[in-house]
């Protein structure tokens, strides 16, 4: 299982509480961690990443590992540490006020 | 008793203030959905229980809101909370999906507008400003979205799509953003011809369709706007807010970037009614629910400063339909007052005598029952207030 940190903002979208898991069969990258998340929660489709364009929102950064990631292809393996479970792949809101 | 339920938008979430018909006591719950800007919240005309809401983020985009029980609770239409679909089904959460239309008999066309230092831009959606739902069907319910358009849910907001021939029509090239971006804010549905509706822009004015917001033009001729290089021209007035009276639907009343205005003639030419208002600068304008010609505007001292002139909060009436105006201050402060009252801020109800409510930049929402004479402030200190709505119930 795959451990994802939503915003708060997003937390509260989706009704949940603290990490959440979700399982992915295949190559473990930003799109299909993002994939597995929409699928699990059909309510965040379009806040992380654009319904058209399918690029991360700008004001969206993902992190991992104490790395940012954000600029790293999409389909880029996450580091081992996410894909075993051991850390969680950030999604975090840029600190842009708010 | 029949009782008043307001729908309040702030930049931190909404607010259900509820009374019974003498407007005393509020029940206040809230904030829902909070920490997000609710932009608006608007009940439908033919089923009271069936609310719409906009919310929406800088971070995270749009998401519509509803509620089937008078907001006591709400869902994504066609995302109930907790249910959990699998990658082979997933018809769902496209109820914030909002995407121009950019069919090949359109598309080229529409794929920019003026920006702010006059090149041409790519029409970008940001969020939706206003949710006006069907006076007859309350699953069909309009969107009015920054870049400017019109979308339409005919499913009860479960999905949307843009009714292009606002943006199609031949001048939206010509359409630039006002200071709080390019944003459609107002929709009127004429209730004696569901085939007519107004929408209004800023900064491109007012349009008209006669045909169900199948095809559009502007209707803007009377208008003078100095701040764009042909005062008078078809398009590019910075229209903050058109009202009407549904006894009187050829009848509109404007609140202009400048100048308060009016049409006898469902918009085919304005004129000025500003008459001795202390400064025709302002965002709302509102029509009394029982009396036609008689209208409530909050002057704002200037385009560069969006407050209430001379640190004074005062509504003007005019019940002569514009041009005399008396100033109401019972029950609003008199001293050190900098708050605006934006273009969605302003409801009233349908009770008699007439109860009219707005809020401010400041987060207080004042209420009058009895037409504008005296005022109460029923919350004092919400986040900003973006909208206020009201719904008047059996």
């Amino acid at each position: 299982m795959i451990r994802v940190e939503l915003p708060a903002h997003l937390r509260g979208l989706a009704h949940v509480s603290g990490e959440v898991q979700v399982e992915i069969k295949g190559p473990i990258t930003q799109r299909s961690v993002v994939d597995a998340l929409e699928a699990s929660y059909p309510m965040l489709r379009g806040t992380i990443r654009d319904h058209v364009t399918q690029e991360r929102r700008p004001f969206l950064r993902f992190f991992a590992c104490e790395e940012d990631l954000s600029h790293e292809s999409i389909d880029a393996p996450l580091p081992d540490a996410v894909i075993s479970g051991k850390e969680p792949l950030l999604i975090v809101g840029a600190i842009a006020g708010g | 008793m029949s009782g008043v339920r307001l729908l309040v938008g702030t930049r931190k979430g909404a607010f259900v203030l509820t009374s019974d018909g003498k407007r005393e006591r509020w029940e206040v719950s809230g904030p829902h959905f909070a920490g997000w800007e609710v932009y608006h919240v608007k009940g439908s005309p033919a089923d009271p229980n069936r609310l719409y809401a906009s919310q929406t983020s800088g971070w995270f985009g749009q998401i519509i809101q509803r509620s089937d029980d008078g907001g006591k609770t709400w869902t994504q239409p066609g995302t109930p909370p907790g249910e959990r679909t699998t990658p082979e089904g997933m018809p769902k959460g496209e109820s914030n999906k909002f995407v121009y239309d950019t069919s090949a008999e359109t598309g080229k066309p529409l794929t920019t507008h003026q920006f702010y230092d006059g090149t041409q831009h790519p029409w970008e959606f940001k969020r939706v400003w206003h949710l006006e739902p069907s006076l007859s069907e309350p699953d069909t319910v309009y969107a009015a979205v920054e870049d400017a358009a019109l979308f339409r849910s005919k499913d009860g907001g479960k999905s949307w799509k843009e009714l292009s021939g606002l943006r199609g029509h031949g001048t939206g090239p010509k359409w630039q953003p006002g200071a709080g971006g390019m944003c459609l804010h107002t929709v009127l549905l004429d209730p004696s011809n569901p085939r007519r509706m107004y929408v209004a822009i800023s900064a491109a004015g007012a349009f008209r369709s006669d045909d169900a917001g199948e095809t559009w033009r502007p209707i803007n001729r009377g208008l003078k706007s100095q701040y764009i290089p042909s005062p008078e021209a078809e398009v590019g007035h910075c229209v903050h807010r058109i009202a009407m009276h549904r006894s009187k639907p050829g009848v509109l009343f404007m609140q202009k970037h400048w100048d308060v205005m009016r049409s006898d003639n469902a918009g085919e030419l304005w004129q000025e009614v500003s008459g001795n208002l202390p400064s025709d600068f302002g965002f709302v304008i509102d029509v009394h629910a029982n009396e036609p010609e008689t209208i409530y505007v909050v002057p704002i001292k200037s385009d560069s400063e969006h407050f209430v002139p001379d640190g004074k909060l005062r509504v003007y009436r005019s019940r002569t339909g514009g041009n005399e105006w008396e100033a109401l201050t019972k029950g609003l402060p008199q001293r050190d007052c900098y708050v605006n009252v934006l273009r969605d801020a302003m409801a009233v109800d349908s009770l008699d005598k007439c109860g009219v409510y707005f809020g401010t930049t400041g987060g207080q929402v004042y209420a009058s029952a009895d037409a504008g004479d005296n005022w109460t402030p029923i919350v004092r200190d919400l986040p900003a207030v973006l909208s206020v709505e009201v719904q008047t119930l059996p």
